[in-house]
Formats: C-alpha cells, sequence, structure tokens
C-alpha cells in the first residue's frame, strides 16, 4: 500500500480528521523549504503538499501567486524541485503543478522522478478530466496517483466520471475562487460532501474526500471535518506565515510549526465522518 | 463541435470552470441559429461597426512594388479602428441573450478591450477589463479610451504585467464569478468552445473577402497574408477559403529577431505546451515556464497562439514567416507614403511580407492583404523607433 492510503487508512482507524499543508517548493529557497516541510511535519500535518511553480499559476490567489514568484526568482526547476522533495522525510507527499510543467518533462520521466523522490501522488491543477486520459494512463502503469479535483460547480454527472477514475483521494475545491485565505468557510462544503457521499454509495466505491481552498483557520479544518471530510487542505495560510517572516528564519519555522499544530488540533478534536 | 483542431486545443482548466464553457458552447450553439439573434448582429455588424469593409485595390503600391497586384482587407475602417468589434459585438451581444450581466475581458495594447468596452456600452452591459500594469503604462490613451466607454480598467501586477497575465487574472475573476459573468475572450485562444466561436464571429472577413475579389478579378486571390498574434485576423481571413487552392500566409512578430529571444513567433519557434486553456504553440523554456516576448506592435506580444493555426501549421495548410520590428516600421511606412493609409503595426507586418511576396510574383496574380486595424494608435511607438521627438 502507498504512504498516502496508507496515512488515511490510519486516520480513519485513529478517528482523526487529517491535514494536508500546502507550501511551494523554492520559497523563499530550497534550503528554506526543507527545514519549511520539517517544520510542518513536527506540527502534526499528515500529508504535504509539494507545489512545482508555474509561470502562469492560473488557479492560484495573490498569495501562493507571490510565493510562486519568490521561488522562480530563486532559480526554482523541476530537477532541484525533486532533490528538495528527496530530502523531505516523514510525511506522504503529493506533487502539486500546472499541466505545461509535466508535458514538458514528459510523462514517464515526471512520474519516475516523482517516485525517486519518494512523492506517491499528482494533482494538476488545469487538468480537468476531460483532457486527462493520456497522463492518467501513464500513471496507472507506474502505479502513481493521479488525483482529481471536483468543484461547487460540478454536476453529478461529472462527479461520477470523477470519483470513478479517482485514486488515493478527492481533492474538493470549497468555492467558487482561486486559492486564498478566507474569512469564512464556504456554504458549498456541505451540500457538496452529502452529494459525494451519495454517489459514492451508489458507485460503490468509498474514497476519501480532502477539502481545500479558502480553508485557513482551526475553526475551517473542524468544520470540514465535523461536515464529514477526511482531510483539511491548508495553503494560503502557510505561505503568508512564510511570506510575513521570510527575513527571519527562526520565527518562520517556529510560527509555521505552531500554526500547523493549531490546526491538526482542530482536525483531532472533530467528530468521524457522518455516513 | 469539435474540441479539437488535430491534437491542438482541448479545454485544460480547472474544473470550476468546465461547466461555464458547457453553458457557453450550449448558448452559441443555440443562439448562432436563432434567427432574432442573427438579425441583431447583422444589424450591429452593419450600422454600427459600418460592414462590409471594402477591399481595396493598392495600386500605387502594387505599382511601386512590381509584380502581383496586392489588395488591401480594409478591417481599418470598421468602427473603433480594427477587426476586433466583429467579435466583441457578436460575443456581447451572446452575454445578454444568454442574460448575463457583467462582462470581463483582458486586454494587451487595448483595442480588444476598447473594442469590448464599445460592444458592451452599445448592448447595456457592464464591463471591465483586465491589463497588465505594464501595458497600462504604455498605452495610457486606450486606458483613457475605456473609461471614456464606460469600463472599469483593472489593472494586474503579477507576473510580466502583460497580456498572458491579464488573461490569468480575467480566468480568476470567471472561476469566482462564474455564475453571472460572461469572459469575453479577444482572439481565437483560450478552452474549447473561444477558439471556434471567436473564429466563427471573424469568419465575416474571409467571407465578404472571397465575394468581394470573385467580384473584382472574377477569380480567388493566390495569397493571402495575414498578422498572427493569437490568430483571429488571420483566422477570420483564411477559414473560407481553407477548402480552395489559395496559399495562406500568416506573419508572426519577429521582434529583434529569432535568435534574440525577444519575438512573439510562438507558431515559428514554439513548442508544444499547455497555457490558457489550450494545447498550442507556446513560447517556453526547457522546463515548461512561458517565456516574455517581444514586439514592436503590442497585439503581436502574446507566448502563444490559437491551436487552430497550430493545426493548419503543422498540416501544412498555413504558411508562416515572421516580420521583425524594422521590417514592420518599414511596410508601415511605405504604406503610408504609397496609399495614404496608415497600418497598424500589426498589419504593417503582414503588409512587409505581402510586398516581399508580390515582388516575386507576376502582374497577373493576386495577393489580398488582411488590414486588420489602423495605426493611429501606433503612431508614437513609430515616432519613438525613428528618434522623432513629439
Amino acid at each position: 500500500m502507498d504512504r498516502i492510503t496508507k496515512r488515511f487508512k490510519e486516520l480513519k482507524e485513529r478517528g482523526e480528521g487529517g491535514l494536508i499543508s500546502f507550501i511551494t517548493a523554492g520559497d523563499p529557497s530550497a534550503d528554506a523549504t526543507i527545514k519549511i516541510a520539517d517544520a510542518l511535519v513536527s506540527g502534526g500535518v499528515d500529508f504535504l503538499e509539494l507545489g512545482l511553480p508555474f509561470s502562469d499559476p492560473m488557479a492560484d490567489g495573490p498569495t501562493i501567486q507571490k510565493g510562486t514568484e519568490r521561488s522562480l526568482k530563486a532559480g526554482m526547476t523541476p530537477d532541484i524541485y525533486f532533490e528538495v522533495a528527496k530530502e523531505i522525510k516523514g510525511v506522504p507527499k503529493i506533487c502539486l503543478t500546472y499541466y505545461n510543467i509535466v508535458l514538458r518533462r514528459g510523462f514517464e520521466r515526471f512520474i519516475k522522478d516523482c517516485k525517486r523522490a519518494g512523492i506517491d501522488g499528482l494533482i494538476v491543477a488545469d487538468l480537468p478530466i476531460d483532457e486527462a486520459a493520456p497522463l492518467l494512463e501513464r500513471c496507472r502503469a507506474e502505479n502513481f496517483h493521479l488525483i482529481f479535483l471536483a468543484a461547487p460547480t460540478t454536476s453529478d454527472e461529472r462527479l461520477r466520471w470523477i470519483l470513478r477514475e479517482s485514486s488515493a483521494f478527492l481533492y474538493l475545491v470549497s468555492l467558487l475562487g482561486v486559492t486564498g485565505e478566507r474569512e469564512r468557510l464556504s456554504a458549498y462544503v456541505s451540500p457538496l460532501l452529502r452529494r459525494i457521499k451519495a454517489l459514492e454509495q451508489e458507485l460503490e466505491k468509498a474514497m476519501s474526500v480532502a477539502v481545500g481552498f479558502g480553508i485557513s483557520k482551526p475553526e475551517h479544518v473542524r468544520s470540514v471535518i465535523d461536515a464529514g471530510a477526511d482531510a483539511a487542505i491548508v495553503g494560503s495560510a502557510f505561505v503568508r506565515l512564510i511570506e510575513d517572516n521570510v527575513h527571519d528564519e527562526e520565527k518562520m519555522l517556529r510560527t509555521v510549526e505552531e500554526f500547523a499544530r493549531a490546526l491538526k488540533d482542530a482536525a483531532c478534536g472533530g467528530v468521524r465522518r457522518v455516513t | 463541435m469539435t474540441h479539437k483542431f488535430g491534437k491542438f486545443g482541448g479545454r485544460f482548466v480547472p474544473e470550476t470552470l468546465i461547466p461555464a464553457l458547457e453553458e457557453l458552447e450550449a448558448g452559441f450553439k443555440k443562439y448562432s441559429k436563432d434567427s432574432a439573434f442573427q438579425e441583431e448582429l447583422n444589424w450591429l455588424l452593419r450600422d454600427y461597426a459600418g460592414r462590409p469593409t471594402p477591399l481595396y485595390f493598392a495600386r500605387r503600391l502594387t505599382e511601386r512594388v512590381g509584380g502581383a497586384k496586392i489588395y488591401l482587407k480594409r478591417e481599418d475602417l470598421v468602427h473603433g479602428g480594427a477587426h476586433k468589434l466583429n467579435n466583441t459585438l457578436g460575443q456581447a451581444l451572446l452575454a445578454k441573450y444568454m442574460r448575463k450581466t457583467r462582462v470581463i475581458a483582458e486586454t494587451g495594447a487595448g483595442q480588444h478591450g476598447v473594442a469590448t468596452a464599445m460592444a458592451c456600452a452599445a448592448l447595456g452591459l457592464k464591463c471591465e477589463v483586465y491589463m497588465g500594469t505594464e501595458d497600462v503604462e504604455r498605452q495610457k490613451l486606450n486606458v483613457f479610451r475605456m473609461r471614456l466607454l464606460g469600463a472599469s480598467v483593472i489593472p494586474v501586477d503579477t507576473g510580466s504585467r502583460t497580456l498572458k497575465d491579464a488573461i490569468n487574472e480575467a480566468l480568476r475573476d470567471w472561476i469566482t464569478n462564474v455564475e453571472t459573468t460572461y469572459y469575453l475572450i479577444g482572439s481565437v485562444v483560450g478552452p474549447h468552445p473561444y477558439p471556434t466561436i471567436v473564429r466563427e464571429f471573424q469568419r465575416i472577413i474571409g467571407k465578404e473577402a472571397k465575394q468581394q475579389i470573385l467580384a473584382k478579378e472574377g477569380k480567388l486571390p493566390d495569397v493571402i497574408v495575414a498578422c498572427v498574434g493569437g490568430g483571429s485576423n488571420a483566422m477570420g481571413i483564411f477559414y473560407d477559403f481553407l477548402d480552395d487552392d489559395v496559399r495562406l500566409v500568416g506573419v508572426e512578430a519577429g521582434g529583434l529577431g529569432l535568435e534574440t529571444e525577444k519575438h512573439g513567433a510562438s507558431l515559428t519557434a514554439g513548442e508544444d505546451g499547455v497555457l490558457h486553456g489550450m494545447l498550442s504553440k507556446f513560447l517556453q523554456d526547457e522546463h515548461g515556464q512561458i517565456r516574455t516576448t517581444h514586439s514592436i506592435a503590442a497585439g503581436l506580444d502574446y507566448p502563444g497562439v490559437g491551436p487552430e493555426l497550430s493545426h493548419l501549421m503543422e498540416a501544412g495548410r498555413v504558411e508562416v514567416d515572421v516580420a521583425t520590428d524594422e521590417e514592420a516600421i518599414d511596410a508601415f511606412q511605405l504604406l503610408c507614403e504609397c496609399e495614404g493609409i496608415v497600418p497598424a503595426l500589426e498589419s504593417a507586418h503582414a503588409v512587409h511580407k505581402a510586398v516581399k511576396l508580390a515582388r516575386s510574383m507576376s502582374n497577373n496574380e493576386v495577393i489580398v492583404v488582411n488590414l486588420s486595424g489602423r495605426g493611429d494608435k501606433d503612431v508614437f511607438v513609430v515616432a519613438d523607433f525613428m528618434n522623432v521627438k513629439l
């Protein structure tokens, strides 16, 4: 069993909500990323989504865009990315990027590099299920997870399709919009989770579900777990802590770890999913 | 409707947008066959935009060059000064029929932004235009024109702060406000169905040109030349000639020369990639990061190109060449002097190539150039290039 699936299983057995943290590799530097990831692991995150930056991050809000710019300016490339990823230990790792980066490197080479770096899954922000067949085929041949996203606008018909093709977990976009911190949790989350539950039963396929976009506070994490999600995904809030403390690494690492702990505590305090 | 042109095209967008693209496709299919829609669009094109535009025999230019007869399809005479309005009227009307109350658009030089603002004003729609801060600075006049026309201009201060970043930001807006908002793309780019929709609204250029040249010459032209940025004026004039025995030539921005990387020649020098929702040819580095581009013609300053053009080039149906900044300026001056027509610098790229071709052809052969826009907007840039202080 791969590390992502295994971790979800453990979480379920322990009755814990999971926490997925996102950071962009190379923001603000390759070395710092390894330390930030260690801080996240110490803080108790269950999974690490490690962003491989693309010059034109269409699905990201201003906070992650700026992180992307910092990383690219500091010289991040896919080669360096895989080196950095390899150094990060103690947590299942997922690569998050945009399609052109994968396309450019070649599917086979990209997947092999991921696996060599200990990455178990891939999320491609601008690759909907409709266009995914060529990459999906390659991933399956390599026993590697391609993780899909579903959104509040996704129809039941598309959700069925996405659920059928999904592995590892389903990434649920909580709102209409791009990534970024929000004051309140989107009202779309609960109804969307209920729809997914019903479709999982219909398809007789149980799928772990992680909710992301706009999840930036412990109470948001608690709410999505209470609503029946298996994990919450927090990105921009971490990237902002990095940005705010870009000239004080010690403080950056401390605040990142503390924030991760607060989020994970909230995830654990949650009631297990309603069925 | 076909999602792909050969292997190019598709819709590589975040899941959130897929239903909106499906809604758009359904709306376009429905209303492009709706007689009330067609009637209103034809009325707008005739009485508001000033169509049909003339096909003008450039006799003094032909004489000066010596060789094939050169005709100019006068899209510079469309209201607003460029072919852009053909598309914005079509799409803004579509937005209205689809009951969307808010229109957003991206713009580089500001021509598409101005054409969108005009169409929205004429149809009573709220209009917001995204524009890179670099372009806002370079194109102050168009920014003011858009505001006069009732549009809001939203500066984009991310990435290279130019057209590609304005598109990113417009897409982000659309993802957020997808239920009420119509995204009016300005060229034959973006996710399916945009490349098809924009081409269909621009096809009128080729349809008219075909009738006009048959009336004037009693035969089809030997060559049609158009400049290519995103490719809307090229697809617009090429499309109705695809099945004919006519050479179709696209001219890209050679900028300071292909060897400098300061150009916008995505068909000539780009490689397969995915950006802005489409698989097409893009200028990119070895890792897949999109390059910044350069052209003296702001409308050609884009690292990608429409997927249908990528396909037509690979299929060998469309030939592609480049004209440098300097060559475009020379052609600009030549057309000013010979014909009293001030072409857009974008269109001047096509004029350059037409002149080059005409010289090698005989005087019973015919070239049609899509003169996609007028160059009033460019006089400051040209003066600057010529070291003239205004």
